[in-house]
């Protein structure tokens, strides 16, 4: 049995204007929690794309779960990884189990009804994220805390091994910021769901994630604990700011505190 | 622990709207110029369809007036207000925007153009028991969405934004040509009263002919764009959000493109260039009955056939001998009820 979730083997990516990632390693295994950390451009949600599917041409080797997803249709790609995009919506009128309804689109079948097994699938996905009193509301109505739930159901009801997602707390206040986090390191930790995530607050991450994975300029330039990779002149010179790091007074993982530049402090 | 809501059952909708059309294409094939009474046109129905016969009541007349002119050209107008809101569904969904129609890609001046064109030519050509109107129409619309297609092509994909632009583009130019080809025609000049007609649209059917060659095409098409319903669902979350949930973007979106236009193009054919219905039929049901493609595609298809059905009968019969083109009565029907759902529902419109 194949342990891999995710091989990529020098990985070289770019647009028409310019290479977004060189040269990337990246080695994920089943039932690891990864945050992906690095500034605005670093090539995170490229990195997640190419992962997905949703890039195709590139250099280098992509395998999820041991298969080159070069060779794979869009439908068996979405049987083995779902993504919580960064932007979602969905015109008005959809209302919450039917946008959750979706994700079980890779098991249709085109002139079948969803079985019951696709139904059980949702409520379950819905309950287990607590959206269960939303199903009936309608989607465009809820809340953003609300509505990263749903799409986070919705990529559950996919039951893949692979979870990816682009920056999962953006735009969500500290409270949501936290469900979210907490529902993925319980899934993860319960149901064996390897998770890769964009990161944009390193504390979070820090505090959630057990490896992270520091891209700059679309290269890994760092790839560890929180320990190793959230140190003064690795993050300095990645976000190109003077970082202090100190261990959290409670629980001891890193946390990075800016210096504002020109203060006074340095 | 919360069920999910119960879903309306689907089967039941659809048997009342078929129950609905029947109803409509019937009371259509009674009221003409020439009367034939209600249980007449069920009772010749009935002799046509079933070795039992009622004893023949009617005029001799009437039986063929009812079998070879009011039948074909009430079915005639059922499939073209099929193919049309079914091209709207289609399109509605792919692009996410509920006030695409059958139109928006260019379909209708690559019609009205090739039919223009078609009206230069000397009369006695025909294709298929076709006029050349009806033929070059069609080729006209499926070549304007193809040239689209193709400009609006970035590398391997097909933006949306970009589509639409392309259409608007393209539309403009041919509706210009043929406006400048009727001016300069001498022969379209005498003929302006055809060029008018296709263009406020009408159903010319003239016997089974043209019914049995778009029949097929408009049945065959509802029926794909049924099968890959489930995908066309899956477009709500966008084109990479559908990607994600396992559909090749590119290949349905090619699909359903090339559906949606064959299905206009053998609408226009027969109809002339008709608004309205493949917009207000698709949009209302979706407020009606929620955006479920599986179930929106053949309602929209069978409503659709309803109402334009009821509207070629007002067509023909609002103020005889004169027919007024259908065109006009679905705008004048279909306007007002869509301001009326706009109205009604306008706060799921605001973003």
């Amino acid at each position: 049995m194949n342990t891999t979730a995710i091989e990529m083997n020098q990985v070289t990516f770019s647009y028409s204007n310019g290479a977004v990632l060189r040269n990337v390693d990246l080695c994920v295994q089943k039932g690891e929690m990864v945050g992906l950390i690095g500034p605005n451009g670093a090539g995170k949600t490229t990195l997640i794309r190419l992962i997905s599917g949703i890039l195709g041409t590139r250099q280098g080797d992509i395998q999820l779960d041991g298969m080159d997803t070069r060779g794979l249709k869009r439908r068996a790609i979405a049987r083995e990884v779902a993504v919580v995009p960064q932007q979602f919506d969905v015109p008005s009128g959809y209302k919450v189990e039917e946008v959750v309804m979706l994700g079980r689109t890779p098991f249709m079948k085109p002139w079948r009804d969803f079985s019951g097994r696709d139904r059980d699938v949702v409520l379950d996905t819905m309950n287990a994220v607590g959206i269960g009193r939303l199903a009936a509301r309608c989607f465009t109505e809820l809340s953003g805390g609300e509505r990263q739930k749903v799409v986070l159901a919705m990529a559950l009801a996919q039951e893949t091994g692979l979870l990816l997602l682009d920056e999962p707390t953006a735009h969500l206040d500290i409270s949501h910021q936290v469900e979210i986090l907490e529902l993925l390191t319980d899934i993860n930790r319960r149901k064996g769901l390897t998770i890769l995530a964009a990161m944009h607050d390193l504390n979070l991450a820090s505090a959630y994630f057990q490896r992270l994975v520091l891209l700059k300029g679309g290269a890994v330039v760092a790839d560890g604990s929180p320990q190793r990779v959230l140190t003064t002149a690795m993050i300095g010179s990645a976000y190109s700011i003077p970082v202090h790091i100190q261990p959290h007074p409670l629980t001891g993982v890193p946390q990075v505190l800016v210096l504002p530049p020109g203060d006074g402090h340095n | 622990m919360v069920a999910l809501t119960r879903r309306r059952r689907p089967i039941t909708i659809i048997v009342l709207l078929l129950l609905a059309l029947v109803a409509c294409a019937t009371m259509a094939t009674a009221l003409g110029a020439v009367s034939v009474s209600f249980s007449d046109v069920l009772k010749i129905f009935w002799n046509k369809a079933s070795p039992f016969n009622f004893s023949t009541t009617w005029p001799h007349g009437s039986e063929t007036i009812i079998l070879q002119l009011r039948l074909p050209r009430v079915i005639g107008a059922a499939l073209v207000g099929a193919g049309l809101a079914t091209a709207g569904v289609l399109f509605q969904g792919l692009l996410r925007n509920p006030m695409a129609d059958p139109y928006i890609i260019g379909t209708s001046a690559g019609a009205a153009l090739g039919a223009t064109i078609a009206m230069l030519l000397p009369l006695s050509m025909a294709f298929l028991g076709f006029g050349m109107v009806p033929v070059l129409a069609f080729a006209g619309a499926l070549a304007t969405v193809f040239l689209v297609y193709y400009l609006a092509r970035v590398g391997s994909k097909t933006p949306v934004v970009s589509m639409l632009l392309a259409g608007f583009v393209v539309s403009a130019m041919l509706t210009a040509l043929m406006f400048l080809v009727i001016t300069m025609s001498d022969k379209l000049y005498d003929k302006f009263h055809s060029v008018y007609s296709f263009l406020m649209g009408g159903i010319s059917v003239a016997g089974w002919g043209q019914v049995a060659v778009i029949g097929p095409i408009v049945v065959v098409g509802i029926l794909l764009a049924r099968l890959w319903a489930f995908r066309l669902n899956a477009f709500a979350l966008g084109e990479e959000g559908a990607a994600h949930v396992g559909v090749d973007v590119e290949q349905s979106k090619t699909v359903f493109l090339a559906l949606g236009s064959v299905l206009t193009a053998a609408a226009v054919s027969i109809g002339g260039l008709i608004g309205f219905v493949g917009l207000v039929v698709p949009h209302a049901l979706r407020l009606v009955l929620g955006p479920d493609h599986r179930l929106l595609v053949p309602c929209s298809a069978i409503a659709g056939g309803a109402f334009l059905v009821i509207a070629d009968m007002l067509a023909r019969t609002v103020h005889p001998p004169r027919e007024i083109p259908v065109g006009i009565l679905t705008a004048l029907i279909g306007a007002p009820v869509f301001i009326y759902l706009l109205r009604r529902h306008g706060k799921e419109y605001a973003l």
